[in-house]
């Protein structure tokens, strides 16, 4: 229904256009110069026709649902939908709405089938409603632009006021998907925080989310303390550092300074390759093959290596950084003056001692941003872990050992459960919290770090 | 001189000098020689990578069939209602007939095994689409199970012990049989790509995933495109230094780099909590992968519209044109392929993305393509992590071709990106 109500707008935007267009061309023939060309008239029509139609249609959208829960409700005999809590609430929401759709599990009592016919009927009413106020909106707006077309009417500033207008909400939307990330797990995190004590989930030990069948289940009621959680994913990524900075670095510094332009030519695209690969490809290739091959290895030298040991996920997550690392490196590099090394080398410095002891001290600022933003993306890495980490938290930090991280439990608590209303399901907001929070600070202290050193040599 | 400096030194100075040289030549080869190991360490894993997932993934491009001769008689299908006969019955007595020294009940029941389960239903797709084969005998190939599937692709080592296999000895010699009377083909994996998901291996496809991609990337296109180029160009041309702005730049730098987990945390909350949006639609994946690829188009766009020299812009002022149709009639077009080839690139990470499509349901198991973007639909990505979850081994391979395709398509995008850059870039 939204969608066919978008395609009509646009039909009438576009017929606003091309009749007021016509309008002001005649007006023209008649009254001679017009202050505005023929085609922002158009324009001006157009958008009055669209931006209040769109509106009364954004806020159909937006305020139905709730609207004819809420009227469904109100008309179903007071007994039964009085003393319900939430979680009751919804799922009597969910059976009706998929009555409405014509889709019956079971026997509905006669009650739930009135109040489903209600709901349907709402539901059209609504459609009928969002139809009508955005016609009338439109219509409105035609009027309206039909009215302001006079030779002195400013057409061309107006639309561009309207064009600006329109561009600033874009420009906002990236502020407005911050603040609704901050503001969905922050409601949401609060929530949890209402039913676990926050120090026990900052400082607690154990985390065992398993969700009580029944009310009165209390000794299953689960442990949520983040910190072997927490550590995990620590493990992983210092797993993930150890083999993303060595290699990323040197990569970087053979392919800046020692390496031939024919070398460069193939390495570089296949750097890139390698920072395009999905991660759930990445995920998929440490289960099929890295994996195995640590336990073999580890079996032949006698240690116990656990099937969905950290240290597959945390190499794999290596590798996928080393191109991020390399081409930080390669930058900040490329952003010395050259002065500097044209100095070392005619002091008769090798080219080795030019890298090491003059460049690569005068990149380290850049090269430690591209550190820490690599650090926040293995800790917010996901898929990887998903597929090759484990699942049970555990307080360790052996590498051969199985450990979970924040982005796993969050996916796994997830994945197939959507009531809002069991510690469960928030815990995983509770951790998703953390994640931004911890990942936010790394980059903001990287664009820091990075901007600062660039302010040195510009 | 020198020669002079030379020979003031004493020759125990000269072999120090030359012994420190040499020091300091090995560094530098070692630190060459640590560059070469890790670029190789990088090349190796990347060949590893690929190589392993081609060479576990190519058996997938094929599915092994056998023809099997069936007997549609009316008696097992009413000509007035061809859609419900008795298609497992016909099966069985096909690949029965094939054997008749079968006697044994639970045998026959093996010899059943050997058909894949949909082949009734291919059968019956069949009659229904035509039928005027009933009470015909018709000829057609079907796909074999799994483990069938397997033993002909080499997968089943035949000298393992009997009980460390999949197929008995006598399940063995029976699809041998089969090959001699040369009833056994190869043909390429047509139901890869026609056919949905399924719980079987040998017809699981990827027909629901692709739809699915293609809207979600649709929606994401149709969202991101137009609102990332407003967005930048606002940034760009129009917008004053003041607070308000600087906010939005430094958000806009760190959007691109929250997890994307964060994202589908946003998009549990927000679209499908607080405004009611249904689970597992591609449109709401669209939205959220929308909302990862803005921050990509807003700094590819602006990137392209800093390229576009001043001359353009102080020309078309001059000749009396105001800032919008300076920017949209001369810059906003000649920054256009820029913003393109930014486009495609934000689009190709988005086709990967899996982490915020698992946290809205898109990793439901569902057997149909969708119909629309509201439909319930499974990405490329989300069936790939299906996939590497099930625990047959026919899946494994599956895994490994659903990323090869994956992979197809991002290289394809990519090299479009290239093409586009190459094509239409312009020295000022």
């Amino acid at each position: 229904m939204a969608g066919l109500l978008l395609l009509l707008i646009v039909i009438a935007a576009t017929a606003g256009f091309v009749v007021n267009r016509r309008a002001a061309r005649r007006l023209r023939a008649q009254a001679g110069r017009l202050h505005s060309l023929e085609g922002f008239h158009g324009g001006w029509a157009a958008a009055l026709i669209a931006l209040p139609a769109l509106a009364a249609m954004l806020a159909v959208v937006v305020l139905r649902e709730p609207v004819i829960d809420e009227l469904t409700l109100r008309a179903m005999p007071a007994e039964a939908v009085e003393g319900l809590d939430a979680g009751e609430r919804a799922l009597l929401l969910t059976e009706l709405r998929s009555l409405a759709d014509g889709r019956a599990f079971g026997q509905p009592s006669a009650e739930k089938l009135a109040a489903a016919r209600r709901m349907a009927e709402l539901r059209r009413g609504a459609d009928l409603l969002m139809l009508v106020l955005a016609a009338t909106a439109g219509a409105l707006g035609f009027l309206a632009a039909r009215r302001s077309l006079s030779p002195g009417f400013r057409a061309r500033q107006a639309v561009e006021r309207v064009l600006t207008g329109l561009m600033l909400g874009c420009a906002a939307l990236a502020v407005l998907t911050t603040a609704g990330i901050f503001a969905s797990l922050v409601v949401e995190a609060a929530r949890f925080f209402a039913r676990v004590p926050i120090h026990e989930f900052l400082f607690g030990l154990n985390w065992e989310p398993q969700i009580p069948l029944r009310a009165d289940q209390v000794a299953a009621e689960g442990a949520f303390g983040w910190i072997p959680v927490l550590v995990g994913t620590l493990v992983i990524t210092v797993i993930a550092c150890a083999v993303a900075i060595p290699v990323g670095i040197f990569t970087a510094i053979y392919l800046h300074e020692f390496a031939a332009p024919r070398v460069r030519a193939v390495a570089k695209p296949a750097l890139e390759i390698l920072a395009g690969v999905p991660t759930v490809v990445y995920g998929f290739f440490a289960v099929l093959t890295v994996a195995p091959a640590l336990r073999a290895a580890g079996a032949w030298a006698g240690l116990d290596v656990s099937p969905n040991t950290a240290l597959a996920a945390g190499g794999v997550m290596g590798v996928m950084l080393i191109p991020f690392i390399s081409s930080f490196a390669d930058d900040a590099l490329s952003a010395v003056p050259r002065s500097l090394r044209d100095g070392s080398l005619a002091l008769g410095a090798t080219q080795g001692e030019t890298v090491m002891k003059v460049l690569f001290p005068a990149a380290i600022p850049g090269i430690v941003g591209g550190v820490l933003l690599a650090v926040s993306r293995a800790i917010g890495e996901t898929m990887i872990v998903v597929m090759a980490a484990g699942l049970m938290a555990k307080l360790t930090i052996n590498p051969l050992d199985s450990v979970t991280t924040v982005t796993v439990q969050i996916v796994t608590l997830l994945i197939g459960d959507t009531s809002f209303d069991n510690p469960k399901t928030l815990a995983a907001f509770a951790l998703g919290l953390m994640l931004f929070l911890l990942t936010l600070g790394l980059n903001v202290i990287a664009l820091r770090v990075v901007r600062k050193y660039r302010e040195i040599y510009d | 001189m020198t020669d002079a400096a030379a020979a003031d030194r004493p020759a125990r100075d000269a072999a120090a000098a030359a012994a420190r040289l040499r020091r300091r030549r090995r560094l530098d080869a070692r630190l060459r020689a640590a560059g070469i190991a890790s670029l190789l360490f990088a090349a190796g894993m990347l060949a590893i990578l690929v190589g392993s997932l081609i060479s576990t993934g190519a058996p997938a491009f094929t599915q092994t069939h056998v023809t099997l001769e069936f007997d549609v008689s009316a008696k097992r299908v009413k000509p007035e209602d061809p859609a419900r006969g008795a298609y497992r019955a016909i099966v069985a007595d096909a690949i029965g007939a094939l054997f008749p020294e079968v006697t044994d009940r639970r045998e026959k029941r093996e010899l059943v095994k050997i058909v894949s389960n949909g082949a009734q239903y291919m059968l019956r797709d069949a009659v229904v689409a035509d039928p005027s084969l009933i009470g015909s005998r018709v000829r057609m190939a079907v796909p074999v199970s799994d483990p069938y599937d397997q033993l002909a692709k080499g997968l089943v080592r035949r000298d393992d012990p009997e009980d460390r296999r999949r197929l008995s000895d006598a399940e063995i010699a029976r699809f041998d049989k089969l090959v001699e009377l040369g009833l056994i083909s190869r043909p390429f994996n047509k139901a890869l790509f026609l056919n949905a998901d399924s719980r079987f291996p040998e017809l699981a496809g990827l027909n629901g995933a692709l739809w699915g991609s293609f809207y979600a990337l649709l929606v994401c296109f149709l969202v991101s495109f137009p609102a990332g180029i407003a967005a930048g160009v606002y940034l760009e041309e129009f917008a004053p230094r003041n607070r308000l702005t600087d906010l939005i730049e430094v958000n806009i730098n760190n959007l691109a780099a929250v997890p994307s987990v964060v994202f589908g945390l946003l998009a549990l909350a927000v679209f499908l909590g607080w405004f009611g949006m249904p689970r597992s639609a591609p449109y709401v994946g669209g939205l959220t992968l929308a909302l990862m690829t803005l921050p990509t188009i807003i700094i590819a766009t602006r990137a392209a519209l800093k390229a576009v020299p001043p001359s353009i812009r102080e020309a078309a002022l001059g000749i009396g044109a105001s800032r919008h149709q300076v920017v949209f009639d001369h810059v906003l077009p000649l920054a256009m392929p820029g913003i393109l080839t930014g486009t495609i690139i934000g689009l190709a990470q988005a086709l990967g993305e899996t982490a915020p499509l698992l946290l809205i349901g898109m990793n439901a198991f569902i057997t149909a393509a969708p119909d629309g973007i509201s439909d319930p639909a499974t990405a490329l990505p989300t069936q790939i992590f299906i996939w590497a979850d099930s625990p047959e081994r026919g899946f494994v391979s599956r895994t490994s071709a659903a990323i090869l395709v994956l992979l197809g398509f991002l290289l394809t995008m990519n090299a479009a990106a290239i093409y586009l850059r190459k094509r239409f870039e312009r020295k000022w």
